[in-house]
């Protein structure tokens, strides 16, 4: 029997836009969401921008990033890993998306008040993905969508003739429904510790989830197992360096570590790995991510000294601190010697004049100074996993495909979950979320015609 | 309050400002975060600035993806809300009154009925009784009942007192807040925090704030105005009054259609309707951002306004009746209560928030130098 017309599995910002944008094209939609509503969202909640394109300066954006800069953003970051035709559907459809949003409530910064950084790609939303997750729950509401939380889909059926089903898991334990189209926007599988451990190895266990712990990627391996083709890479996810005291699922924006570039970073053998300098701009969150992950134990420490510690944004969590290099390695657990070798080697090979360091493997190629003036202060690292880049293959109609291009009878995706279509491969600022509400809208729709025609 | 309990109290919003100066997601919602941005170390002293910028609006609680469940437990409205609440009665004039925060309700509810009480045993012991309940609305009828001298008298030097009391506290809070930034331009800044104090840019400019829950609202501001704008027009229509008696020679009461009776009549019914709304808010309002304690001295606050305004109204209905001179007792009693009061409550938000408006601005107009 058909419970409704749409069912959109997930409750982040892909699915909220694919249950709006199918309810609005008349469908009636359920929503499962798998976490509780104080924790709804996904990983949107801890989102606060988007990318897109535009021709010129709005209140909500500067400057103009137009296709073609887009474009080649996307291919500079993939390495051209992605698809040419759903990128520019993605591309040609951001720049109408903020307005759709503003429209379903969702309210954005201005982008001259002072605040906010320049810039001419991304528009802000107010309050952070939080706020947007509430607004957009709030006109999910008022259209008549019905929203379930707590309701995790632990299967996917195929349509048998008409209509694709999913099994839920909910209070009152499990339960089959049928709808006229499937939305998957259930995310990666960030969260889901066996899977990472089979793609990974042991640092799985060592890496910190930065958003939600709902990402167990169920409805992905379920689609895979449907026949729906893979695209991205399993073993490959976006990571920043974050305190490694951070909580292990949630931690969101503020437990990345903003200052190892200053400072020098050692392994827990108290031996560096890899040059600090080299990213000093917006990628030195990100560059860090896979070399952490690469430490023995999956762990590292940020060591500098007092004067260095002012250039850069501290912690959330407090700094280790000891009046000798020797005291902070064993605050640490590094053997003493190990760190004040290094220490020294690395203070020994700085070049008064240039900031970066001569005859030191690896060497500092840039803001290298010396690590000298007590109290030293350190912290510890850990590798922080935003999402996974393995997805299935969609259209730009956000038609789940199988192997063969032929697009699963009334399974579409939007979302982290079709995301590596577009950036198989490294990361944009705010295309994540662009990705979601650009495909989600676009697989709202396209659900609402498929189960209503 | 215990040491221990001060402590905590300044640990847990030095613990949520920073990881809210980490996050700054919310810094499109009011003057607060701009200001936390420029701060890398959290002093007593920024704690006691920012909560004073803070205007309890709730929207960055809803928006806060550390809030609980989160393991964080952030509650940046509520940490803040005791904070400030601290300000007040770490400056209080004279500082040993500062434990009159404690359980602010009590002290300022008491202190309005023992006035009321006063003025009406006061009245019935040396009004005569004809002068007390007799009718009519001559000129100087009130002035049948208490002379001039008494009411400007009593009103005078409870509210001179008042005006001391909360100079000096905002001195204290202004000076602990340390020297002015260097370089700070003062007149744009004062401009702006005069614009920002009137308009209430920070509750709900904009998007609107949280006055329930989670969705947007402008409410609260509203209601704020009508309350604060009712007060205005009120010292206005007493300002008129007192030209009209004075300069011009004409005693009151006035007629219906005189500009204090016209300008008390549409303050006293902002102030009814404006306390009436903050009040109903407050009672359905989302508590989890709240903090509960401190519930009492905000209502204690609105109840001695609707109080005055309440029996200021009635005083005009009935001012051609023998109830006119009881009622003008207790309108005199509560506005005695009211003035006493504002030093040692939940009114000292008011000076210690534009104090800190204009603090913020002159730091804005120093660093864009």
């Amino acid at each position: 029997m058909r419970r409704c017309d749409v069912v959109v599995v997930g409750g982040g910002a892909a699915a909220l836009c694919a249950a709006i944008a199918a309810r609005r094209s008349g469908a009636s939609v359920l929503l499962l969401e798998s976490a509780p509503k104080d924790l709804r969202g996904g990983n949107a909640r801890h989102s606060r921008n988007f990318r897109i394109m535009h021709d010129g300066p709005t209140p909500f954006i500067q400057g103009r990033y137009d296709a073609d800069d887009y474009r080649s953003d996307l291919r500079r970051v993939t390495g051209g890993r992605m698809d040419e035709t759903v990128a520019d559907r993605l591309i040609g459809d951001s720049a109408g998306i903020v307005g759709w949003l503003e429209e379903n409530g969702v309210r954005f910064q201005d982008a001259g008040d002072g605040n906010l950084p320049f810039s001419r790609k991304t528009a802000f939303f107010l309050g952070g993905g939080k706020s947007l997750v509430n607004a957009l729950y709030a006109t999910a509401g008022r259209l008549g969508v019905e929203v379930r939380y707590d309701s995790e889909v632990r299967r996917l059926e195929p349509g048998d003739g008409w209509a694709p089903s999913v099994t839920v898991r909910c209070q009152g334990g499990e339960q089959v429904l049928c709808a006229g189209a499937v939305v998957a926007a259930s995310g990666g599988f960030q969260a889901n510790r066996d899977w990472l451990r089979e793609c990974w190895g042991a640092v799985a266990d060592q890496i910190v989830t930065r958003g939600t712990p709902h990402a167990t990627g169920t409805v992905l391996k379920g689609l895979l197992d449907l026949g729906a083709a893979p695209v991205g890479d399993a073993g490959y996810g976006h990571m920043v360096a974050v305190d490694a005291r951070s909580p292990r699922f949630d931690g969101g924006i503020v437990t990345r570590l903003d200052g190892l570039a200053q400072g020098i970073v050692v392994d827990r053998d108290g031996c560096r790995f890899a040059d600090e300098g080299s990213d000093i701009g917006p990628t030195r969150f990100s560059v860090w991510g896979d070399r952490i992950a690469r430490c023995p134990g999956g762990v590292a420490f940020s060591i500098f000294d007092s004067a260095i510690e002012r250039r850069f944004r501290p912690s959330i969590f407090p700094t280790i601190r000891a009046g000798s290099v020797g005291d902070l390695a064993v605050a640490l657990g590094i053997a003493p010697e190990a760190l004040e070798r290094t220490v020294s080697a690395y203070n020994a090979a700085i070049r008064t004049s240039g900031g970066n360091t001569e005859g030191l493997d690896p060497p500092k190629s840039r803001v290298a100074a010396p690590i000298a003036v007590p109290p030293f202060g350190a912290y510890p690292v850990r590798a922080g996993l935003t999402s996974t880049h393995l997805g299935v293959r969609v259209d730009e109609r956000a038609r789940v495909l199988d192997r063969d291009g032929i697009p699963l009878d009334g399974i579409f995706a939007a979302g982290v979950i079709m995301a590596p279509n577009v950036i198989g491969r490294g990361y944009l600022a705010g295309i994540a979320m662009t990705i979601g509400a650009v495909f989600g809208r676009i697989a709202g729709r396209e659900a609402a015609a498929h189960a209503l025609r | 309050m215990r040491c221990d309990d001060a402590s905590a109290m300044w640990d847990q919003a030095r613990r949520a400002l920073e990881i809210c100066n980490a996050c700054q997601f919310c810094d499109g919602y009011c003057a607060l975060f701009g200001a936390l941005k420029a701060r890398r170390d959290l002093s007593l002293v920024d704690l006691a600035f920012l909560s004073n910028l803070c205007h309890n609006c709730r929207a960055c609680h809803h928006a806060c993806q550390y809030a609980p469940p989160h393991a964080f437990q952030l509650n940046l409205p509520r940490s803040l809300s005791r904070v400030r609440h601290g300000t007040y009665q770490d400056h209080a004039w004279p500082r040993p009154l500062g434990r009159l925060f404690q359980k602010n309700e009590r002290f300022v509810l008491a202190v309005t009925l023992i006035a009321v009480a006063a003025c009406l045993a006061l009245g019935m012991l040396w009004v005569p009784r004809e002068a007390l309940l007799g009718v009519g609305a001559e000129p100087k009828a009130f002035y049948r009942v208490v002379p001039w001298g008494v009411i400007a008298g009593s009103a005078g030097v409870t509210a001179g007192w008042s005006l001391l009391a909360i100079g000096m506290a905002v001195r204290s809070y202004w000076r602990s807040l340390g020297p002015v930034p260097g370089g700070a331009r003062w007149l744009p800044a004062l401009r702006d925090a005069l614009r920002d104090a009137v308009t209430l840019r920070n509750l709900g400019g904009g998007a609107g704030c949280s006055d329930r829950d989670e969705r947007l609202s402008r409410a609260r501001r509203r209601f704020h105005h009508a309350m604060a704008y009712g007060v205005a027009a009120c010292f206005a229509a007493t300002a008129v009054a007192t030209v009209f008696d004075h300069a011009l020679g004409w005693a009151a009461p006035y007629p219906l259609l005189s500009a204090p009776v016209l300008l008390g009549t549409l303050g006293g019914v902002g102030i009814l309707v404006g306390t009436a709304g903050l009040a109903w808010l407050k009672r359905g309002a989302d508590p989890e951002p709240l903090a509960p304690e401190l519930a009492g001295a905000d209502l204690a606050l609105l109840a001695q306004l609707f109080l005055v305004s309440a029996s200021g109204l009635a005083l005009l209905a009935v001012r051609e009746t023998a109830a006119m001179g009881p009622l003008l007792l207790v309108h005199l009693g509560s506005v005695l209560g009211f003035f006493a009061t504002l030093p040692y409550g939940k009114f000292l938000h008011g000076p210690f928030r534009v104090a800190a408006l204009l603090r913020a601005a002159l730091e804005r107009h120093a660093a864009d130098r």
